[in-house]
């Protein structure tokens, strides 16, 4: 059998040469200075080197462009639209750029994909990266002419200067090397009607073709010589431990040829291989085999006792008592006696699985007490710690090789899986592949926070609130790294909740404690999840309370665009200045306008269908979403249309935000109507897609209408953005197609049958 | 056992009659673009056609492989069977990872010259999930693969 490895995986000795010779060091790089080592940069230049004006691109003399990724790719596009911007800086001709898939290195800056940032942390980076090589050429092309810079223009992958001259990149490359880098400050950008590619549906895909003609390589696709395959049993309770084990059977499976044991983690679980019992085999399917004829005695332990209807209760009961006070404006307990009228509701969202389609699979091998891992990671560099630390080797000799991943909605920015395969290379002396079943990926995940959320308002004559009460219970991802955690830290309530948008003048917003027994984790939109659910659920209720439109109630809510002001506020905005990204009720109304006319809004329809509305912001940027559904008289949901749109600021790749919105829609669907995890006696009771339910092609949308708002605003998250209203603009389609009202999801579980 | 898989016939020697096609495919015969996504027939991502008949490979015991057995990266030579060229057209995969099982399936179901109707999509394609979302590209770029204007 030969070694199969993916695309561009020889880049290892490209990359750790990526100092020699010509190499010049310009202002693309985070902070200037980590990128190359200083030594390296007095070598001299050899002939027929690259021009490498930084990590992240090198210009042949052929002409031809490579352009390093550092982020992962997983659906998103990212692994192009990266390249993109850096190519249309440069004005490289896209037929000649390829991208390579950069090792886990701090050089790049965080690699970690999630959190909805590579477009708004990399956009500029890469500006900078291709502008600086594009100046170094076009000083190359003005010093072989002896004409001034500025009179030499790089476009269509050649320099252009007077009278028609012109030198193509790769003729431009032995110049180049020999020129001092430009400064930061001294860079140029091009005007966005001088773009061929960034804001344009120009470029397919860097791996389209790979993946319809079966090549694509994701991590169970590659192959050292000499590896073989593991399956871990591992216990079913968090925290449980192994009482004896016995083997035999295990062994008289077929291709089975060692059963080796894997220390149970001791401390907070993080990224930690959860530990287990390993079985080793020729192939996947006798190793799984074995794996399944283990029989083993354990205890559950401390964590033995966890139930979802209990904790479920629990969490309602915190969420029915004061909390910790994040944020206050005014004097809601005053306005609330005050009220005429009031409204409250408790919203819940149960524990979530990821349950992206590639379950996870590592590859790893461990040679002179140096690790090389192939992974489908989110996090390269974690899982470089994270293996580093579990075979007590330092991080530098760990070398991450970044595949493609088969989904990952934040579950593979937790490498565990890569720290198993890891530990078992290094006990078994040979590269080793660990292959989790579906039911491995859906029973030791890092779940989604359960949520109860309690909302209460104080309602004026007119219908609208004088004032809202919102209080948040759920596990805390901390509990993960710290398990006595057991408050949301104030960037998780950042996720959708202490900044709520409306200028009502009293508002409190209160946090509860809630600590689960199971590894939590972020899901792609988090926190929004729950937040946006209960908020764009409460003002659907206060509209049919008030007898009002939802959406005219909705903008009468928002009421006249603004920033909203946060002063007090611990409100970590995504890691950006509020200067830069405010919470802009403007755009959020833009948005809704928007797409509430497109999806034509008001347009009169029978009972059994509906239409629900919501709109929020998330991961910096603004989304509305309008949910056509229908409901049999049996009380089957359908949904025949969806409209959703975004303001995300400047955008890149729009036809991979539209597709980033159509997952979205389906996504938001499968929180809404399908997905539970559930724990009895501190074990996941699902396994596989018969019993954690996600939307199949008739639950999805038949029709989803995407519309990308235009706005030269600085570039917002978009893989997440588009989750949050789906689950609130369906449930109120819901109620306006059937008069109930769904506060508890999934909306599988209500009765929904009417006539 | 030999078993033929694209037009080339395989002699697996002494292998274990019970692994599943799914598993000869990826383990032995190298043939990585069928994907394990269940393992129980639930997802589709291993769909392969055996004798032209869309078949989970995760749930095929070897030893019942009676047919010429197609994988996606014999569904064509260039990566132009009609569902390739229209999947290609409209982007359809986000993260691809469930992509071979949708198009083997899809190729199935046109493979008769029939142009489905939305119903009759659904019914054909709701084994293959794709949690990135992409049923709505997937819808159309079938009905584009059959010669239908949607
Ligand atoms: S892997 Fe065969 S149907 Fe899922
Ligand atoms: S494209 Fe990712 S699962 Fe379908």
């Amino acid at each position: 059998m030969t070694s199969v490895e993916p695309r561009g995986f020889d880049r290892r000795q490209f990359l750790s040469g990526i100092g020699t010779g010509s190499a010049l060091l310009v202002g693309s790089q985070l902070s200037a200075g980590t990128i190359l080592p200083g030594s390296v940069l007095e070598q001299t230049a050899p002939t027929n080197e690259p021009l490498q004006p930084s990590i992240w691109l090198a210009i042949a003399e052929d002409g031809s462009v490579r352009i390093w990724t550092h982020r992962s790719e997983m659906g998103t596009g990212i692994r192009t639209s990266l390249p993109m911007v850096v190519a249309d800086e440069l004005g490289a001709d896209w037929d000649k750029v390829t991208i390579e898939q950069a090792l886990g290195d701090r050089r790049y800056g965080s690699q970690n994909t999630d959190g909805s940032r590579s477009i708004r942390r990399f956009y500029e980076p890469m500006r900078r990266a291709g502008a600086a090589a594009r100046a170094m050429l076009e000083q190359a092309a003005a010093k072989e002419w002896n004409v001034d810079a500025k009179q030499c223009a790089a476009r269509e992958h050649a320099v252009h200067g007077p009278d028609g001259k012109r030198l193509g990149f790769g003729e431009l490359v032995a110049a180049a090397r020999e020129l001092s880098p430009p400064k930061t400050e001294d860079l140029t950008f091009r005007k966005p009607a001088e773009r061929r590619y960034v804001g344009k549906d120009e470029v397919r895909f860097y791996d389209l073709d790979d993946i319809l003609m079966g090549k694509a390589k994701f991590g169970a696709d590659v192959r050292p010589e000499g590896m073989v395959f593991a399956a871990i049993w591992r216990v079913p309770v968090l925290g449980g431990t192994i009482d004896s084990f016995d083997a035999t059977a295990a062994k008289a499976v077929p291709g089975v040829t060692e059963v080796v044991e894997l220390d149970l983690f001791e401390g907070p679980p993080a990224f930690q291989a959860l530990g287990g019992i390993a079985v080793i085999g020729r192939n996947t399917h006798a190793a799984t085999r074995g794996r399944d004829a283990l029989e083993v005695k354990w205890s559950g332990g401390d964590n033995a006792g966890f139930s979802s209807p209990a904790f479920d209760a629990e969490m309602q009961a915190t969420a029915q008592e004061p909390g910790r006070v994040v944020r206050e404006v005014g004097d809601v307990d005053g306005a609330m006696k005050a009220a005429g009228a009031k409204h409250e509701a408790m919203y819940t969202v149960p524990f979530l699985a990821h349950a992206q389609m590639e379950p996870l699979a590592a590859v790893a091998s461990v040679t002179d007490g140096k690790c090389t891992v192939w992974a489908p990671t989110q996090n390269p560099q974690a899982a470089q710690g994270a293996i580093a630390a579990a075979l007590g080797i330092n991080p530098k000799n760990v070398e991450v090789h970044v595949t493609l991943l088969g989904g990952g909605f934040g579950r593979k920015s937790k490498p565990d899986f890569a720290v198993e395969a890891a530990l078992l290379a290094q006990k078994l002396g040979k590269p080793v592949r660990v292959q989790w079943t579906r039911e491995d990926d859906t029973r030791f995940d890092y779940y989604h926070s359960a949520a109860a959320v309690h909302v209460e308002a104080g309602l004026g004559d007119d219908g609208m609130p004088t004032a809202w009460l919102q209080r948040s219970v759920f596990p805390p991802i901390s509990l993960t790294f710290s398990p006595r955690a057991d408050m949301p830290s104030a960037g998780e309530l950042g996720l959708g909740f202490t900044d709520l948008p409306y200028p009502i003048t009293n508002i409190r917003c209160e946090a509860g404690r809630a600590r689960a027994k199971t590894r939590i984790g972020w899901m792609r939109s988090v926190h929004h999840v729950q937040h946006a659910f209960s908020e764009c659920s409460f003002v659907d209720e206060l509209a049919a309370k008030a007898g009002a439109d939802p959406l005219e109630y909705l903008v009468k809510l928002i009421g006249e665009p603004r920033h909203v002001d946060l002063t007090g506020v611990e409100y970590p905005n995504q890691g950006e200045p509020l200067e830069r990204y405010p919470v802009d009720t403007g755009r959020l109304l833009r948005v809704l306008k928007h797409v509430a006319e497109k999806a034509n809004w008001g347009r009169k329809l029978p009972q059994g269908k509906g239409l629900g509305i919501a709109a929020h912001r998330s991961f910096l940027g603004y989304v509305a979403t309008v949910v056509e559904v229908e409901v049999s008289k049996a009380g089957t949901v359908r949904i025949p249309r969806v409209d959703i749109g975004i303001d995300a600021g400047t955008i890149v790749n729009p036809d991979r935000v539209r597709a980033q919105l159509e997952g979205a829609a389906t996504f938001g669907i499968g929180i809404a109507l399908l997905g539970e995890i559930t724990f009895a006696d501190g074990a996941v009771q699902q396994g596989n897609y018969h019993d954690f339910l996600v939307p199949r092609m008739p639950e999805a949308p038949r029709e989803v209408h995407t519309y990308l708002l235009p706005n030269d605003a600085p570039p917002s998250g978009v893989g997440e953005t588009g989750t949050p209203p789906m689950a609130p603009a369906l449930c109120n389609a819901i109620f306006a197609a059937t008069g109930k009202r769904v506060r508890r999801l999934p909306i599988k579980q209500h009765d929904l049958s009417w006539g | 056992m030999k078993i033929t898989v694209n037009g080339t016939e395989h002699d697996l020697g002494e292998i274990d009659p019970t692994t599943p096609l799914l598993w000869v495919l990826r383990d032995e015969l190298g043939l990585t673009g069928t994907r394990f996504g269940c393992g129980k027939g639930l997802c589709g991502a291993c769909t392969v056609h055996l004798g032209g008949a869309p078949t989970r490979s995760c749930l095929l015991p070897v030893q019942a492989v009676t047919a010429e057995i197609t994988t996606i990266e014999g569904l064509s030579k260039n990566g132009d069977h009609p569902v390739q060229e229209s999947w290609r057209e409209l982007c359809v995969p986000q993260c691809g990872y469930c992509q071979s099982g949708q198009m083997m399936t899809a190729a199935a179901l046109l493979a008769d010259g029939s142009k489905p109707d939305d119903e009759k999509i659904d019914a054909a394609m709701a084994g293959n999930i794709c949690r990135c979302g992409t049923y709505p590209r997937i819808r159309q770029a079938i009905h584009r693969a059959a010669g239908g204007a949607k």
